[in-house]
């Protein structure tokens, strides 16, 4: 059995931040990613960030994700790569598998969850034929391993994901045939939505993905027009000659250790579906469980960093690295960047979604 | 076209008229689907399929989707090899 301080459970913005300030206060930390590279989402977000100059606005998400992992390696955390953590037990006992041959039980005084998302799938005839792929993984396909998901791409879905995937795989040398969005209006920020809309790519609202048609692999896409009900009119396909098509929905906390956990949870559709309670602490119903990044609710790199760094700081205070008022005053500075982020016509409905959480958290009494 | 067999949880090549057949039956939640049918007991869990299933469940029951737990969720969350399990190979230290 492994012992450590501090388990952290993905090694994302909000996992490399919190384990970044436990670190920093002295504690014992590993991070733990199922993937081969840490960083999360973050290398393949070439596109400079928004924000104030505090959140790195102008900066490559590309270069966040270097400066996150010179400052770990830095502080000399240990970071376990090609790690799944396949069970967790409220009594912080984790059951991870290394490299998928070596099974590890690892036990940690806190774990912070920092598991992220996942990308919502939607469903049509020939939708399991080959080339059909959420946005972040055609994401991945060309700004990690520099290779083009396809010639030509339908994508489905204009919010952010949508739109920035969509100008990425033009950069890269794809062709878009369209942007299909089911609701009447545009979803994404205007700044990414009009470089696309530059560049020639046509938009359809009120429109979705009827079916994929090809043998063994996409050879066209057929959409139609919905009406005010979202039912599709008859008579209005349009076929569209691609070999690729996009799935760009929205995403989906990935929380299922805290539900094993018995992590209290609460479905808020602004944050992408059901998410654990946790307090302005980050702590979840389970004591000494801590949560933070996408897996709290969708929101963007800056405010899973800013979560980390709340989840490190009380997880280390609470093992008695600070003072009460140096915890407050550490977290303070953290609350009121997070406020800032959670501002503007995007940022107000996460802002009070995400204070429901808390809210609800506190509505609880739960067991010690 | 219209063969083309509209498919829900491909991990278990679950369809859509499956899903439907059993709310019709009686099913009204998500495990009770699982359990009837399989979606989302194959290698990903329903990671994928989850929300679409209950969406469906929504529009054919009335039901809210904010009052349908996911399915029961069990370690191991990722998949993992038999072998693990044999005594020799979980002795020893991590290094």
């Amino acid at each position: 059995m492994y012992k450590t301080s501090i388990a952290v459970i993905g090694g994302g913005p909000a996992g490399l931040s919190a384990a970044i300030e436990a670190a920093k206060a002295g504690a014992q930390v590993v991070v733990m990613d199922e993937n081969s590279r840490p960083g999360g989402q973050l290398f393949k977000q070439i596109h400079k960030f928004f924000g104030s100059q505090q959140h790195k606005a102008g900066v490559r998400g590309i270069d966040i994700g270097k400066e996150l992992l010179e400052e770990t390696q830095k502080l000399g955390i240990e970071v376990w790569l090609d790690t799944e953590v396949c069970g967790i037990e409220s009594n912080k006992l984790l059951w991870v598998v290394k490299n998928k041959t070596k099974s590890v039980q690892v036990l940690a005084e806190r774990i912070i969850l920092a598991s992220g998302a996942i990308e919502n799938s939607i469903y049509f005839p020939g939708w399991t034929l080959p080339g059909v792929m959420g946005a972040g993984a055609a994401q991945t396909f060309i700004n990690i391993y520099r290779v083009a998901p396809g010639k030509r791409i339908l994508m489905i879905g204009s919010g952010n994901v949508g739109v920035i995937v969509s100008y990425q795989l033009l950069q890269a040398g794809c062709e878009v045939a369209a942007i299909v969005e089911a609701a009447p209006k545009l979803g994404g920020y205007g700044v990414h939505t009009a470089k696309v809309c530059r560049a020639g790519v046509p938009f359809y609202t009120s429109h979705t993905v009827l079916r994929a048609l090809g043998e063994n692999k996409v050879e066209s896409a057929v959409i139609i027009e919905l009406d005010d009900s979202w039912n599709p009119i008859p008579g209005t396909e349009k076929v569209f000659e691609v070999d690729t098509i996009c799935i760009a929905t929205g995403l989906t906390p990935l929380a299922e250790l805290a539900w094993i956990a018995g992590c209290r949870f609460k479905y808020v559709p602004a944050l992408g579906g059901f998410v654990p309670l946790h307090d302005d602490n980050m702590e979840t119903t389970i004591e000494g469980l801590y949560v933070a990044g996408d897996v709290t609710g969708i929101e963007e790199a800056s405010s899973a960093m800013e979560e980390g760094r709340l989840a490190g700081i009380n997880t280390v205070a609470s093992l008695g690295f600070y003072s009460d008022k140096q915890r407050e005053r550490l977290c303070n500075e953290v609350r009121e960047r997070l406020d800032a982020l959670r501002r503007g016509p995007f940022g107000e409905k996460r802002k009070t979604s995400k204070e429901e959480i808390i809210t609800s958290r506190k509505e609880i009494q739960c067991p010690q | 076209m219209d063969e083309v067999k509209n498919i829900i949880c491909r991990c278990e090549e679950v369809t859509v008229e499956e899903i439907e057949e059993a709310i019709e039956n009686g099913a009204t939640t998500l495990n009770e689907i699982k359990r009837w049918t399989r979606a989302g007991m194959g290698l990903c869990q329903g990671r994928t399929c989850r929300k679409n299933i209950a969406r469906i469940l929504s529009r054919k029951t009335g039901l809210d989707v904010k009052e349908l737990m996911p399915f029961t969720y069990r370690k191991p969350v990722r998949p993992v090899r038999i072998e693990l399990f044999e005594e020799k190979k979980n002795k020893g230290d991590l290094k």
